[in-house]
């Protein structure tokens, strides 16, 4: 069953600690509880997304520096 | 060339200040904006607005190419930058010129000279103006910082020679961190500046932070006297004064007369603002940087000399000599900002996004608000956290502290956390009531656990 990590704040949204990094997690990676998913933006200060279940990334929801709403879905998770 | 339609290219509280002053000036006035502030109160108080594109500020209001385009199709003829964004972007500056449009502020060659600091440090000693002692030139390697270190002594601190705006320096206090962090701090500037270079300073031990604000039409240069700048949280200021109390009149004018000598010297156009470190036991200034725009704080200085810097700017830009004379300058009692941002002080600063659906603006004799709000209005998380700036004037500095204590009292902003609680707590600060501050004093004081004291009662601000 797929599940999703929804953004706790809203912001612009990175698949990357730094522009020259690999992203966190690519589709078909293994997820567990509490890794970093992605960045979002806030008014200048970045805050860490973490996934707060395991599974597998089926797919990113949002583009790497998508402009992103509170509690927007960001990751689609299978279980 | 006298300036008819003026383009903002900048946002939130500078793009209102900077459309007032234009409109005083029969000017008219278009904003850029991007898609996240196409309800700002800037946007709203335009004759005309050109969206530029998506929210984030890399591919709107950092677009050199939207920008340029947003200005021909509603044809302006002047642009003005504001701070931040593209404010100290050489290439900018050029690319408006090219373009046949005036840019509000210096010469893209100025700005580039300017903006590096190796450069602007020798550009300083030419003039005569007293630079912190460091490298003479850039620093390519470790061998090359060792020799630097040897001379001055720790503790120093390392910058990007590229780089700006507080970020990336490190302060280093032995060979051990040299050894590991010279190379850290070369390979970061070099993925953000696309630069290696590095510059080394002694680190001046409890300094303030003083500014000079200079004009100039390209000829002549006149200062505005001094801000004092040393209340800062992470590097950016929070709270600033116009005069810096503590500079005695001999030393103010021998500091003001730098800062005259340095822009002169680039032949300097526009508004300028140059910082320097001053240790009060010592009276000694030393020249760090300049800044090719108008600034944040910059109210303080037009309360206190009664200067309209954003219009002396806009005249200078549109080919008119300076109409100031330094002697018609001086400084009349004090002024303090403190910066009203979205965030939580009780929280660690956390940044507070949000719709504001109450706002009391205060009034009274001696009191300015210069802000992007208005009830009802969603703040956007996209940009940085600077809801606006409250200004007092009063006739001496403790009058200018109770009037700022009861301008603030009277401002409510609710829906969204502030910094207000944070600002009544220094205001009753027994050492910023005497003016016994340096530029880590607000980190300390913060750490020391005052942020206790910043608990707000209710629920908004």
């Amino acid at each position: 069953m797929s599940k999703q990590i929804l953004s706790p704040l809203p912001g612009t949204f990175y698949r990357r600690p730094a522009p020259d990094k690999p992203p966190y997690k690519d589709e078909g990676d293994k997820v567990s509880q509490g890794d970093v998913v992605g960045l979002v933006e806030v008014m200048k200060t970045f805050h860490e997304v973490k996934a707060d279940f395991g599974g597998k990334v089926v797919k990113f929801l949002v583009d790497n520096e998508g402009a992103i709403m509170a509690g927007q879905p960001i990751v689609e998770i299978d279980e | 060339m006298a300036i008819g339609t003026l383009l903002i290219a900048n946002r939130g509280e500078i793009a209102v200040r900077i459309n007032r002053a234009a409109r005083e000036l029969g000017i008219g006035v278009v904003q850029a904006h991007s898609q996240a502030d196409s309800e700002s109160l800037a946007v709203r108080l335009a004759d005309r607005a050109v969206e530029i594109g998506p929210p984030q500020a890399a591919k709107s209001y950092l677009n050199i190419d939207a920008i340029l385009a947003a200005a021909k199709a509603c044809g302006a003829d002047a642009v003005h930058p504001g701070y931040g964004f593209l404010a100290e972007n050489a290439d900018f500056a050029d690319a408006v010129e090219a373009a046949g449009l005036v840019f509000i502020g210096p010469k893209g060659d100025t700005i580039r000279r300017l903006g590096d600091k190796v450069a602007a440090r020798r550009l300083a000693a030419e003039a005569g103006v007293p630079t912190v002692p460091g490298s003479e030139g850039r620093v390519d390697d470790l061998d090359a910082a060792r020799t630097v270190v040897e001379q001055i002594g720790f503790p120093v601190m390392i910058k990007a020679a590229a780089g700006g705006g507080g970020r990336g320096i490190r302060v280093l206090t032995d060979h051990e961190e040299l050894d590991r962090l010279v190379p850290q701090a070369a390979a970061e500037a070099l993925s953000a500046f696309g630069d290696g270079g590095l510059y080394i300073e002694k680190l001046i031990g409890e300094a303030r932070h003083v500014e000079v604000q200079v004009l100039g039409d390209g000829d002549r240069v006149v200062h505005c006297y001094e801000r004092e700048c040393s209340l800062q949280r992470r590097r950016q200021k929070v709270w600033e004064e116009a005069p810096a109390a503590t500079v005695p009149n001999d030393v103010r004018e021998a500091l003001c007369g730098s800062a005259v000598a340095l822009a002169q010297h680039v032949g300097y156009r526009g508004a300028g603002t140059l910082e320097y470190l001053y240790e009060d036991a010592s009276r000694a200034f030393y020249f760090i940087e300049m800044n090719t725009r108008i600034q944040v704080e910059h109210p303080v200085t037009e309360l206190v000399t009664g200067i309209d810097l954003v219009r002396e700017m806009i005249l200078v830009a549109g080919g008119e000599p300076l109409r100031l004379r330094q002697e018609d300058i001086h400084i009349h009692g004090h002024a303090i900002e403190c910066r009203i941002n979205a965030e939580d002080p009780s929280n660690g600063f956390a940044p507070c996004p949000g719709i504001v659906d109450g706002l009391t603006v205060p009034g009274g004799p001696g009191v300015r608000f210069d802000t992007l709000l208005y009830p009802g209005y969603e703040i956007p998380p996209f940009y940085d956290s600077l809801l606006g700036k409250l200004i007092v004037w009063d006739e001496s500095r403790a009058r200018a502290l109770r009037r700022m204590t009861r301008a603030l009292i009277e401002l409510e902003v609710s829906g969204v956390k502030t910094t207000k609680p944070l600002h009544l707590a220094l205001a009753a600060d027994a050492a910023v009531q005497t003016a016994s501050f340096h530029t880590k004093f607000l980190e300390q004081w913060l750490e020391a656990g005052n942020a206790s004291l910043l608990q707000e009662e209710g629920g908004g601000s």
